[in-house]
């Protein structure tokens, strides 16, 4: 019989182990998010990232051997962004009716995110690569990461200030719009769907389904023009 | 099925090539993505045929975010030190972005005599 110590060191430098952990990880941060009666701040991905950081942390695995094996699971982002004309395309009737406003709350709603975030931070002494993968935060993950790769930032950074915004869209959003005394179900969406991305879209699904289709359209839109502005928007703070 | 994953995969392949034969600078599958739309629009069968894998991916969107995310851990210093300020920016700009969307969206569809009153 094989002790188990040679086992494991076979194991942890293959795929197999981690794409499994991966999936697995994911499996208890959803059940976790379900048994919270879905609050937003018990996010699936935030409960695998900390699960799967955890155990790497007690096995001493090395980020990059982690990645070999999950990067079945990464490469399906470029995949996934594409598919996203799939939501837009079905949700195209709203858009035409609403063409005005939602053109409008989406240039605003996104130079907003950019450039608040922006210049928040640079403001706190952030610079360099962390700001620029900063810019990108309040796009959806897949396209997040492309844009950092692009303006020179760090992708693993903006994919957790990516999950960080989305719960945070989705925590504030209901209590911000009541206190803001808008009741217009279109707006409430559009608005959380380009500041928060896929998050706030699920938690605009839950709220209400016109609020979340429109979410679904705002995160599209903001996907495309956040990939078009953030590199000049960015260059106003370097 | 296979189909249309080749044909999703195929969209963002043209996407890459487009975007770095001609320098853009979106990402290659976005570009994927505005071509698919286009695709849709131009031929409403290939959305029938398409829209039931696109959401089929999209369901568990989430899960792609794992591996990247995982990454942080190898950036801990420079969340460490950039931390506070980064919490910071992610939630003043995240309230403001969603003020500043939901009241321009109101405000323009008064402007064009649009209450919104059928999906309030």
């Amino acid at each position: 019989m094989t002790e188990f110590p040679e086992i494991w060191s076979y194991l942890r430098e293959g795929p197999l182990l981690w794409l499994t952990a991966t999936l697995v990880a994911y499996l208890l941060g959803d059940a976790a998010y379900r048994a919270s009666g879905q609050n937003p701040v018990v996010n699936p991905v935030l409960v695998a990232m900390l699960v799967l950081a955890g155990v790497l942390w007690a096995t001493a695995t090395p980020y990059g051997t982690y990645f070999e094996g999950a990067q079945f699971v990464h490469f399906m982002l470029g995949p996934a962004t594409v598919a996203l004309a799939g939501p837009l395309y079905a949700n195209l009737h709203h858009v035409r009716r609403a063409l005005l406003p939602m053109a409008g709350a989406l240039i605003v709603g996104s130079v907003t995110a950019v450039a608040s975030a922006l210049w928040i931070a640079s403001a706190l002494g952030v610079e360099g690569a962390t700001l620029a993968s900063l810019a990108p935060k309040s796009t959806t993950a897949p396209v997040a990461i492309g844009i950092a790769e692009q303006l020179g930032g760090l992708p693993t950074l903006t994919a957790a200030l990516v999950i960080l915004t989305g719960i945070i869209g989705a925590v504030v959003v209901t209590p911000l719009m009541n206190a803001l005394r808008i009741t217009d179900w279109r707006a409430r969406g559009f608005a959380v769907g380009t500041a928060a991305h896929g998050i706030g879209t699920a938690r605009a699904f839950q709220v209400n389904e016109t609020a979340g289709a429109f979410a679904g359209i705002g995160m599209g839109l903001n996907a495309l023009l956040t990939a078009l502005i953030a590199p000049y928007v960015l260059g106003l703070f370097q | 099925m296979i189909l249309n994953i080749a044909i999703i995969l195929g969209f963002q392949l043209a996407g890459e090539v487009l975007a770095r034969a001609l320098a853009l600078p979106v990402p290659g599958p976005v570009i994927g993505m505005a071509l698919l739309l286009a695709g849709f629009l131009i031929q409403p069968k290939l959305a029938e045929r398409v829209l039931p894998t696109s959401q089929g991916i999209l369901k568990h969107l989430s899960l792609l975010f794992v591996p990247a995310g995982v990454g942080v851990i190898s950036h801990a210093e420079a969340l460490g030190q950039s931390g506070p300020a980064l919490l910071a920016a992610l939630v003043g700009s995240t309230v403001l972005a969603l003020a500043a969307g939901a009241l321009t969206f109101v405000g323009l569809a008064r402007l064009i005599g649009d209450g919104g009153k059928d999906s309030a």
